[in-house]
C-alpha cells in the first residue's frame, strides 16, 4: 500500500464530481482527500485526488477513471516532480500565554501564519504539504488539549524545475 | 423556431429511429402528443417500465441498432432503473429519455420528480439534464453516439418539461466532438504481434471468446481465425455463438455452469487467448487456481476490463472485430493434434447430457428447438433455464441468444422477446423461461396480444425458483427457504417437494393466456414435446404459453461451487 496522487482534467458539469466520488465509494477505493476547482477554461475542472492503494488497485483506478465519459485527462502524479499544498486551519483555544507565545514560535518554524488571536484562542493558517501540515497537527495535538483543525485537501501542479515542493 | 418537442422527434428520425418504447405521463406528454403526429415512428406501450427497457434492450440486441425508450418523470424513471443497470452490464446500447418536472421544480421535491441522474450515474455508461433549449440537439446526437460506439452501453437523457416545450433552433447536429470521449477502437500492432508470436509458440493454446465478439458481430471472423491457427474454443454464456456449436474446434462453455471438457482445459492449457470478457466470477472461480500453467492474452474494448481480475500478460485495448481481422492476416497454424485429442477424451467422459429415462426434460425441449427453429433468436429469462438452454442450445449461424449474463436479471426474458419480436418480424422468436421469472413480468401478455406478436413462450414449470432451490439443495442441507412457487400460508416450513396438498398450478398460466387472448397448452409428456411446438406455430397473430411441466428436483450439472476451482466440479449428485 502507498500513497497516491492523481490529477484529473474533468467537464466543469454539474455532478461530474458525484460521479468520480461515486466512483471511490461505489468500487470501495480508498479516497483520502479530493479538491476541486476550476481552470484556466472554465468549461474544464480540475481535481486533485489523494489515495492509498496497491499497484494493482491503483491502475484499476485509473482506468475506471479514464472510462468515464466527463473525464478528459488522468495524470498520475505519484512519481511526478509536483508543487502541492494544502490549506489548514487550527483553532488552538484555552490557551496560557506562554502557550501563546509559543504558538508563534510554532508558527515561525513551519512558515504558518497567525491570522487571528484573542484573549485565551490563536487560529493558524497554514498552506503547506500534506505531510508538513501533519507534522504540524501531530505537534500540537501533543501540546494543546482543545484544538478545532480543518484541511482543505491537496491541490498540485506538475514542478517546472523537476523537483518536490 | 420549433419546440424542444419537434426537435426531438428530428433527431429520432435523423438517428434513424423506427421503433420506441413508451410509457406516457404528465411530464412526457407533449412528447407523445408530438410522436402521436408521426407515421414514421412506432410507439409501443409495453404495460410496465421495467418491461419497457428489456424490450427495448432485446430489440437493441437482436437487430444491431440503439434501443429508445421514453418514459415520464419520478416512477416511470425509477422503473428502468434495472433494465439500465442489466443494458450495462452487457453492453447493450439504449437511450433513455425520462421526462422531468420544469427546471425551476428542480430540487423542490416537486410531485414525481427524482433525481434519476443521480440514481443511475452508476449504472449508465452516461447521464445528463438537458437545462437549456439550445443544448437539446446536442445533447441527443451525443447520447446516441455514446451509446453506440466504444463499449456500447445505455445513456439517460433527462428532458424538463419546460426544456421540451421551449423554442429554438431547428438544426440538429450532423457531428459529435466529445473532447472528453474518443473510444479506441484500434489493435496496437505491436501488442498484437507479441500475442500471435506467443499462441505460434505455444502447445496447448485455448481461444476464450466473450460477449465482446458477439456484440462486435465478428463471429464469422473469429470462426475463421480458429479454423486457421485450429486452435481449439470456448465461449461465455455472454460469447456461446462467437463459433458455431457444432463445430469441431468449440469445446463448450466455461465457468459455474461450463462443460467439463471447458473447464479441464482452462485448468490444463499454456496459453488462454481471451477477447472481449471480464472474467467475472461465474467464469474464473476461484481466482488463484484460474488458468494456472496459462500466459494470458486479453483483447478488449475496454481497459478497464483487462487485469480488473485477472492479471494478463499481455494486454490489448481494442474492438474485437477490427483485433481479429487483424489477426486474420498475420495469425499462422498451430499444431495442436495432441492437445485437440486431450480435449476430446474430455468431451467424451463426460458429456453434457440429462438422463434420458427421466421423461419431459429440459435438454429433450431445448433440442427440440434445435431441430424445429434453426434460425430462431433464442431469449432466455434467468435460472436453472437459462444454464440449461446455454448448454444445449446449438448456435450455428443464423440462431442468436439473448440473455442477460451480468446482471442476472429475473424477468429480462419475456419484454426481451417481445422487443426481438418487434425488431424482426420475420423470425421466430422463442422465450424459455422459469415460472418464476416469468411471473416477475407476466403483465407484458397484454403488450404481445396487442402487437400481435407470435412469440412462443416456453415456460419451465418446476413450481419452485430452481437455481436458489438447487443451491439449497446442494448446499444448505435441503433448507428450502422461501423458494417454493406454490407454497400456502399453511405449509409446513420443512417442506421438502410439492405434494398431494399442493394446489397443481399457481398460477394456471393457461387459464393466464386464454384471460389475455393469447394461447396457452400444458405439456407433461416427452412426446408431446414436438407437437406443442407445432401448435405455437399455427398462432401467427398472438403468442402462446407452452408450459412445459419439469421435475423440481431436476438441477442444472455440471457445477462449480461459487469461490471453488474451475477444476473442481460437481458432475453428478
Amino acid at each position: 500500500m502507498k500513497k497516491r496522487w492523481v490529477s484529473l482534467f474533468v467537464e466543469n458539469d454539474i455532478g461530474v464530481l458525484a460521479k468520480i466520488s461515486g466512483l471511490f465509494s461505489g468500487k470501495s477505493y480508498n479516497l483520502e482527500s479530493l479538491t476541486v476547482g476550476t481552470t484556466e477554461d472554465k468549461s474544464i475542472s480540475r481535481m486533485t485526488i489523494g489515495l492509498v492503494s496497491d499497484d494493482i488497485t491503483f491502475e484499476q483506478i485509473k482506468k475506471q477513471l479514464n472510462r468515464l465519459v466527463e473525464v478528459i485527462k488522468v495524470l498520475d502524479f505519484t512519481n511526478t516532480p509536483t508543487h502541492m499544498k494544502e490549506i489548514l486551519f487550527i483553532k488552538v483555544k484555552s490557551c496560557t500565554k506562554e502557550e501563546k507565545t509559543e504558538l508563534f514560535q510554532i508558527a515561525c518554524v513551519f512558515k504558518a501564519s497567525v491570522t487571528d488571536y484573542g484573549l485565551d484562542s490563536v487560529l493558524l493558517e497554514c498552506v503547506q504539504t500534506e505531510t508538513k501540515n501533519d507534522d504540524l497537527i501531530r505537534l500540537l495535538t501533543g501540546q494543546f488539549k482543545q484544538l478545532e483543525i480543518v484541511r482543505g485537501g491537496s491541490v498540485a501542479i506538475e514542478s517546472i524545475s523537476m523537483t518536490d515542493r | 423556431m420549433i419546440p424542444g418537442t419537434s426537435l426531438f422527434v428530428k433527431a429520432l428520425k435523423e438517428e434513424g429511429v423506427t421503433t420506441l418504447f413508451g410509457y406516457p405521463g404528465g411530464y412526457a406528454i407533449d412528447i407523445f402528443d408530438e410522436l402521436y403526429k408521426q407515421d414514421d415512428i412506432e410507439v409501443i406501450l409495453p404495460r410496465h417500465e421495467q418491461a419497457l427497457i428489456h424490450a427495448a434492450d432485446g430489440y437493441a440486441r437482436s437487430t444491431g441498432k440503439t434501443g429508445v425508450c421514453l418514459v415520464t418523470s419520478g416512477p416511470g424513471a425509477t422503473n428502468l432503473v434495472t433494465g439500465i443497470a442489466t443494458a450495462n452490464y452487457d453492453s447493450v446500447p439504449l437511450v433513455c429519455f425520462t421526462g422531468q418536472v420544469p427546471t425551476h421544480l428542480i430540487g423542490n421535491d416537486a410531485f414525481q420528480e427524482v433525481d434519476i441522474i443521480g440514481i443511475t450515474r452508476s449504472i449508465c455508461k452516461y447521464g445528463v439534464t438537458v437545462r437549456n433549449r439550445e443544448d437539446l440537439g446536442r445533447i441527443i446526437k451525443e447520447a446516441f453516439y455514446i451509446a453506440r460506439t466504444g463499449k456500447p452501453g445505455p445513456v439517460v437523457v433527462d428532458l424538463p418539461k419546460d426544456v421540451m416545450l421551449a423554442l429554438g433552433s431547428t438544426a440538429y447536429p450532423k457531428e459529435v466532438n466529445i473532447r472528453s470521449y474518443k473510444p479506441n477502437l484500434k489493435v496496437h500492432s505491436g501488442q498484437l504481434k507479441k500475442a500471435l508470436d506467443m499462441l505460434k509458440s505455444a502447445k496447448e493454446p485455448i481461444f476464450l471468446a466473450g460477449g465482446g465478439v458477439t456484440i462486435a458481430r465478428a463471429n464469422k471472423e473469429f470462426t475463421e481465425l480458429a479454423e486457421l491457427t485450429k486452435v481449439p474454443v470456448i465461449t461465455t454464456i455472454m460469447g456461446r455463438g462467437a463459433i458455431p456449436t457444432n463445430h469441431p474446434l468449440f469445446i463448450g462453455n466455461i465457468g459455474m455452469h461450463g462443460s467439463y471438457a471447458a473447464n479441464q482445459a482452462v485448468s490444463e492449457c499454456d496459453l488462454l487467448f481471451s477477447i472481449g470478457t471480464r472474467f467475472n466470477d461465474r467464469i474464473t472461480g476461484m481466482l488463484v487456481e484460474f488458468a494456472p500453467k496459462a500466459k494470458i492474452i486479453h483483447i478488449d474494448i475496454d481497459s478497464a476490463a483487462i487485469s480488473k481480475n485477472v492479471v494478463v500478460d499481455v494486454p490489448i485495448v481494442a474492438d474485437a472485430k477490427q483485433a481479429v481481422e487483424q489477426m486474420l492476416k498475420d495469425a499462422a497454424s498451430c499444431n495442436t493434434e495432441v492437445w485437440l485429442s486431450r480435449i476430446q477424451n474430455w468431451k467424451q467422459e463426460h458429456p453434457l447430457s440429462m438422463a434420458a429415462n427421466k421423461g419431459i426434460t429440459p435438454q429433450k425441449i431445448i433440442e427440440k428447438i434445435n431441430t424445429l427453429f434453426p434460425k430462431a433468436i433464442v431469449v432466455t429469462d434467468v435460472g436453472q433455464h437459462q444454464m440449461w438452454t446455454t448448454q444445449y442450445l446449438k448456435m450455428d449461424e443464423g440462431k442468436q441468444l439473448l440473455t442477460s449474463g451480468g446482471l442476472g436479471t429475473m424477468g429480462y426474458g419475456f419484454p426481451a422477446a417481445m422487443g426481438a419480436s418487434i425488431g424482426n418480424p420475420n423470425t421466430p422468436v422463442i422465450c424459455i423461461s422459469g415460472d418464476g421469472g416469468f411471473q416477475m413480468n407476466i403483465q407484458e401478455m397484454a403488450t404481445a396480444v396487442g402487437q400481435e406478436l407470435p412469440l412462443i413462450l416456453c415456460v419451465f414449470n418446476n413450481s419452485v425458483l430452481g437455481m436458489v432451490r438447487q443451491w439449497q439443495t446442494l448446499f444448505y442441507d435441503k433448507r428450502y427457504a422461501s423458494t417454493c412457487l406454490r407454497s400456502r400460508k399453511s405449509c409446513s416450513k420443512t417442506c421438502k417437494k410439492p405434494g398431494e396438498n399442493c394446489p397443481p398450478y399457481s398460477p394456471d398460466f393457461l387459464k393466464l393466456a386464454e384471460s389475455y387472448g393469447a394461447y396457452g397448452i400444458r405439456i407433461e409428456r416427452e412426446e408431446d414435446i414436438e407437437a406443442s411446438f407445432l401448435y405455437a406455430l399455427e398462432n401467427k397473430k398472438a403468442p402462446t404459453i407452452l408450459e412445459f411441466m419439469i421435475d423440481s428436483e431436476e438441477i442444472v450439472l455440471p457445477m462449480v461451487q461459487g469461490g471453488k476451482p474451475l477444476s473442481n466440479m460437481i458432475l453428478e449428485c
